[in-house]
């Protein structure tokens, strides 16, 4: 199953590569994982998408919580949470007609065109993976020159807090 | 963050080194010298409170610091340079790792400003040793340093221990500073758990009082905790057998009728049959490791489990438990002898009589049982005999091999941190080093070191540290002219095809130990063994080499074969 796995780690340098080789070393899955800065400048917030049975995925979260560098995490798969992922995206328009369709299709996933030029757009949509994924689809007929994702960052709804 | 001691006027980052290693109490460092350290050896130099054990290899040190931390209540320390001297550093820190052992050892870096530029001796010691250390830090503003060495030894020595690098560019240890120590620690980060809850407590006796056919079950953590007190306590008074791990021996007494022997794929008979039988199984600082459970698919069909481990991650990390306790073992046994004494309930004693009725059929299998009357030396009866002499009570180190398994089955331990060996990453070559940090431990103890021909000569330089601090250190190679514990797996498993385990062209041990300044001896009779053993012993400050010729063909049994369950035993 897929876990969404919020971090808060100290921001140090070092700590990201203690992270990703703990996911290397074991063998985890590590589908995406975004990690910045957090208001707090000494703590750094890392959102990691991962999947596995129950048991890696427990494992997975001792593991994490082992590293000395980790002040606390949260699954937030067990809880209501919102998941965001951005994506730019670079499409050529330079065939009659493809302007006004990809504009059209940038408005219906709600996409803003962040560059334009007489050659190319430049896209940016947010949402949950599977809207980027649909929009991308979407596109598929035209010439896509460069896709950038951000990776899935995520909190929980309401009350839960990942805070220290 | 933390109060701290008296300050004074600025100090050099190799000052506050030494300054620091002696507030924290240290009084023994294991090292070798080179560029990156110089300021840190002058340092050292100027101060006598701290001393300093000059090894010959790097890898030395590393294992020297571990045999002294895990026979003391001191956590271990090493000293080694930069690029090469962290490079050879290595095996002995994840030796360390794997067996959680509480190290400190410091590594020379180039000066920051060269960090990164491929410069003279450098190389990444963090990212190196990032996969094989609790935790490690790069130094870089000598204002950093004092405090990090704190949380360095704070690390290392609590929660689950490990071994921490810390490592120090040379422009750090020249730079000057104000010296503070901090007194106290606290990390926001990390909080080891200490006692166990509550809640899970009641549950574990519970589960405990009900069980018909119980096993304890203990580990390394046990030694590590200091918990055989307790331990032996809590076993006695519930009556139930008891197994150690490999790295657990000498947490219960060995003596103890109680006591079943070590369990796993070289355990004995009773505790390997106790274990699939059981109903209830009691896991202690134990981590469920491969050598222990065989086939995880066939491990105790039968038992609930209850297990008391300082590291969540070790917690049905393996084989799923019932009853998990996150705490260290003192506490937690404690608590939960406490906890049997509130609740009032006692053990089914008919249930109880009818399981010891069945473990002691087990037990006459005899299944550690030789051949006495061999004309050859019987590596076992060594072993037997140097427990004889020594009434059970030396501190014994090992290599890794046939002559290991020996020494854990044959050498009964009634006393935690007396069995000193390399268990997780199994490393040939840690004997002597090891036994050197215990003897520097405890200067006044027998210090037996029990090795093969091949595991001997991968730290044999080390003979020439102890010549240097006249260590009497009694070294007993098994030489089986083998590499016995491959050539074993090649009789059973490969039809006997011994490709490169046949150790020729051997060196002369007798001459070799004398060129050393050592006292050789070469025995290859029966009859000889237990007068060598005594004449070596005697000797008592001088080191002695032993080279027994024993019988070639001997193996390790019982042998649980690699995917079988534990019922599923090789016997003799
Ligand atoms: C050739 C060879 C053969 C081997 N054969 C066998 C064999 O037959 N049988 C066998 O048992 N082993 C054998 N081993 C060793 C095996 O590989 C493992 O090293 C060993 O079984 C692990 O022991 P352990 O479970 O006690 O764990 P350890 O590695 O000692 O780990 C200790 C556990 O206790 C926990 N702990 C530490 N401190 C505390 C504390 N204060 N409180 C609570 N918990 C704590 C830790 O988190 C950890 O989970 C063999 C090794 C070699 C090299
Ligand atoms: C550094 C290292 N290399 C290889 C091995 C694999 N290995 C395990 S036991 C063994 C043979 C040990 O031979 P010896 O020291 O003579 O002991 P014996 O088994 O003969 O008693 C080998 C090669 C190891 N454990 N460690
Ligand atoms: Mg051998």
């Amino acid at each position: 199953m897929r876990h969404i796995i919020s971090v808060l780690l100290e921001n140090e340098s070092g700590a990201l590569s203690r992270v990703a080789g703990l996911f290397s070393a074991r063998g985890y899955n590590i589908e995406s994982l975004t990690v910045a800065p957090t208001d707090d400048p000494t703590l750094a917030r890392m959102t990691i998408v991962t999947s596995g049975s129950e048991e890696i995925v427990e494992q997975i979260t001792k593991q994490l919580n082992k590293l000395i560098d980790v002040i606390k995490l949260l699954d937030l798969t067990s809880y209501p949470h919102i998941e965001r992922e951005m994506a730019m995206i670079k499409v050529s328009v330079d065939e009659p007609g493809d302007r006004e369709e990809v504009k059209r299709l940038a408005d219906i996933f709600r996409g803003r065109i962040i560059d334009v030029t007489r050659k190319t757009y430049v896209i940016e949509i947010t949402g949950e993976g599977s809207k980027l994924d649909a929009f991308l689809e979407a596109l598929e007929p035209f010439p896509v020159q460069e896709v950038v994702r951000s990776g899935v960052m995520g909190i929980a709804r309401g009350d839960v807090a990942l805070q220290i | 963050m933390s109060e701290t001691s008296a300050s004074s006027t600025a100090i050099t980052g190799a000052e506050i080194f030494v300054r620091s290693l002696q507030a924290e109490g240290v009084d023994l460092v294991f090292g070798y010298p080179g560029g990156a350290v110089l300021h840190i050896y002058d340092a050292l130099y100027q101060q006598s409170e701290v001393s300093h054990v000059l090894v010959r290899h790097e890898q030395g040190a590393v294992h020297a610091a571990e045999g002294y931390a895990k026979s003391s209540d001191r956590p271990g320390v090493a000293l080694v340079t930069s690029g090469p001297g962290a490079t050879n550093a290595i095996t002995g820190i994840a030796d360390a790792y794997m067996d959680s052992v509480p190290l400190v050892v410091f590594t020379g870096q180039v000066p920051t400003s060269m960090i990164g530029n491929d410069a003279f001796q450098e190389v990444d010691t963090v990212g190196i040793t990032r996969p094989c250390v609790k935790h490690n830090f790069l130094v870089k503003d000598v204002k950093d340093l004092a405090t990090t060495i704190k949380k360095a030894f704070y690390i290392a020595t609590t929660g689950r221990p490990g071994p921490v690098v810390v490592d120090i560019p040379k422009d750090v240890t020249a730079d000057s500073c104000e010296f503070e120590y901090p007194e106290s620690i606290h990390m926001r980060s990390y909080n080891p758990k200490v006692r166990g809850h509550t809640g899970q407590i009641r549950r574990a006796v519970e589960l405990i009082l009900s069980a018909k056919q119980p096993m304890i079950y203990t580990g390394g953590g046990v030694v590590l905790g200091r918990g055989s007190e307790a331990l032996t306590e809590f076993t006695r008074k519930l009556g139930y057998p008891i197994t150690n791990t490999l790295m657990g021996l000498g947490a219960y007494p060995a003596s103890d009728d109680q006591f079943l022997g070590m369990l796993g794929m070289h355990g004995t008979y009773e505790a390997n049959m106790a274990m699939h039988h059981a109903d209830v199984l009691i896991a202690i600082g134990a981590r469920f490791d491969d050598r222990v459970t065989g086939n995880i698919e066939k491990f105790c069909p039968h038992a609930k489990i209850v297990h008391v481990d300082v590291d969540p991650a070790s917690i049905s990390k393996n084989v799923k438990v019932d009853v998990p306790i996150v705490g260290e073992v003192e506490p937690v046994l404690r608590e939960l002898i406490r906890a049997l004494e509130e609740n009032g309930g006692q053990p089914d004693a008919d249930a109880l009589k009818a399981w010891w009725d069945q473990i002691r059929e087990w037990r006459g299998q005899d299944c550690l049982k030789y051949d006495r009357d061999s004309e050859l030396i019987k590596p076992q009866y060594v072993v037997q005999k140097f427990w004889e002499l020594t009434g059970g009570d030396a501190f014994v180190t090992s290599d890794v091999g046939q002559h290991q398994m020996w020494a854990a089955q044959f050498y009964g331990f009634d006393k935690p941190n007396r069995w000193i060996n390399s268990g997780g990453l199994g490393t040939m070559g840690v004997g002597l080093p090891f036994a050197m940090g215990v003897q520097f431990a405890h200067p006044d103890a027998t210090v037996g070191c029990i090795t093969g021909e091949a595991s001997i000569q991968m730290c044999m330089q080390e003979l020439s540290t102890c010549y240097q601090y006249q260590l009497p250190l009694k070294i007993l190679n098994l030489n089986n002219r083998y590499l016995g514990m491959v050539r074993q797996w090649q009789e059973f498993f490969y039809q006997g095809r011994y490709a490169m385990s046949y150790m020729d062209a051997l060196p002369d041990f007798v001459k070799l130990a004398e060129a050393y300044g050592h006292v050789g001896m070469r025995i290859d009779k029966p009859a000889d063994v237990e007068g060598a053993l005594k004449e070596a012993l005697a000797q008592k400050d001088r080191l002695v080499f032993l080279d027994f010729i024993t019988d070639q063909s001997e193996n390790v049994y019982p042998m649980i074969p690699a995917g079988a369950g534990q019922n599923e035993m090789i016997l003799v």
